[in-house]
């Protein structure tokens, strides 16, 4: 069976793309790590196939929602624990100029 | 960004708010990534406290070569990799050479290598231009069953938010095993969001 995935990207430099190729390529393009070459089929690929095109739209969505997830902020307990420690810890350490106000 | 200079001239001075704003930013992600590399809670929760003290007694030595939060987040990798070990847990890279497997199932394809059908698309908001609401709370379950070199990079670039190459550096891998992991690791939560959409028939 084909393997389409595993073929190396130089070995057809003037092929057109398919889609199942494109889809291995879309972290490289979005990471622009895509040599020049592979980027201007990968473009030319994305400019006439819809189905590619709605996958990278998704793949950009879904990078931007994780970057989203909102992180609960630490409880009031940890904070103030962390803040004690920060004074009495700096306490031993040395004395640095400007220290003693 | 508040975490150049003056910012940790604060800390070093001993300015205790500072020190509480950076606990607030950078706490829950810190406890995220800790998380990826112990089995529990707890253990990310000391890996997470180990880190925060590490800080403070290594401020005066902090030589600002790197970013602020990179040099926490160093910190944190260097405390949650002797837990792990402790843990007998295996580090995420023992799992690095893992199967080369495609990003999207083969069978989506015909003999052509193109789409069969086209692919579903994930659901999405029209006005924020991000996925709707019912996708975004499967986001971190889907990235939670990613195995831990994926969960880990993962997290680091698209949660944390972490340059390329300071992930590398962090986690000791090369630029192009960073990209692969992240490629694999994107592809899976999408795949594990598929079902979720309603498929046209």
């Amino acid at each position: 069976m084909m393997r389409w995935w595993r073929r190396r990207r130089h070995d057809h430099a003037a092929d057109p793309l398919v889609c199942q190729e494109f889809v291995e390529l879309v972290t490289d393009y979005l990471e622009g790590k895509l040599p020049d070459t592979d980027r201007t089929r990968f473009e030319a690929h994305l400019a006439e196939c819809d189905g590619c095109a709605g996958y990278l739209e998704d793949m950009r969505r879904l990078v931007g929602s994780l970057n989203l997830v909102a992180e609960p902020p630490p409880d009031p307990e940890t904070r103030q624990a962390l803040t004690r420690a920060f004074r009495e810890l700096r306490g031993d350490t040395e004395p640095r100029d400007g220290d003693l106000r | 960004m508040e975490e150049d200079h003056a910012f940790v001239e604060r800390l070093r001075a001993g300015d205790e708010a500072a020190f509480d704003a950076l606990v607030a930013r950078h706490d829950a992600a810190l406890r995220r990534v800790a998380r990826t590399f112990v089995r529990t809670d707890a253990a990310a929760d000391d890996v997470v406290q180990e880190t925060w003290l590490g800080v403070v007694r290594g401020l005066s030595k902090f030589e600002e070569r790197s970013s602020l939060r990179s040099w926490i987040f160093r910190i944190l990798v260097n405390r949650a990799k002797t837990h792990a070990t402790k843990d007998a847990r295996n580090l995420p890279f023992s799992a690095l050479e893992q199967g080369d497997r495609p990003a999207v199932e083969p069978a989506a394809f015909g003999l052509d290598g193109r789409w069969a059908s086209a692919p579903p698309r994930l659901e999405s908001d029209p006005e924020t231009g991000l996925l709707s609401a019912e996708l975004r709370t499967q986001l971190l379950s889907a990235v939670e069953r990613l195995s831990p070199a994926q969960r880990v990079v993962i997290t680091l670039r698209d949660l944390v938010g972490l340059p390329a190459s300071e992930v590398c550096e962090l986690l000791e891998v090369s630029d192009a095993n960073q990209r692969v992991l992240l490629h694999r690791a994107r592809a899976r939560v999408r795949t594990a969001l598929t079902p979720f959409v309603e498929v046209a028939s």
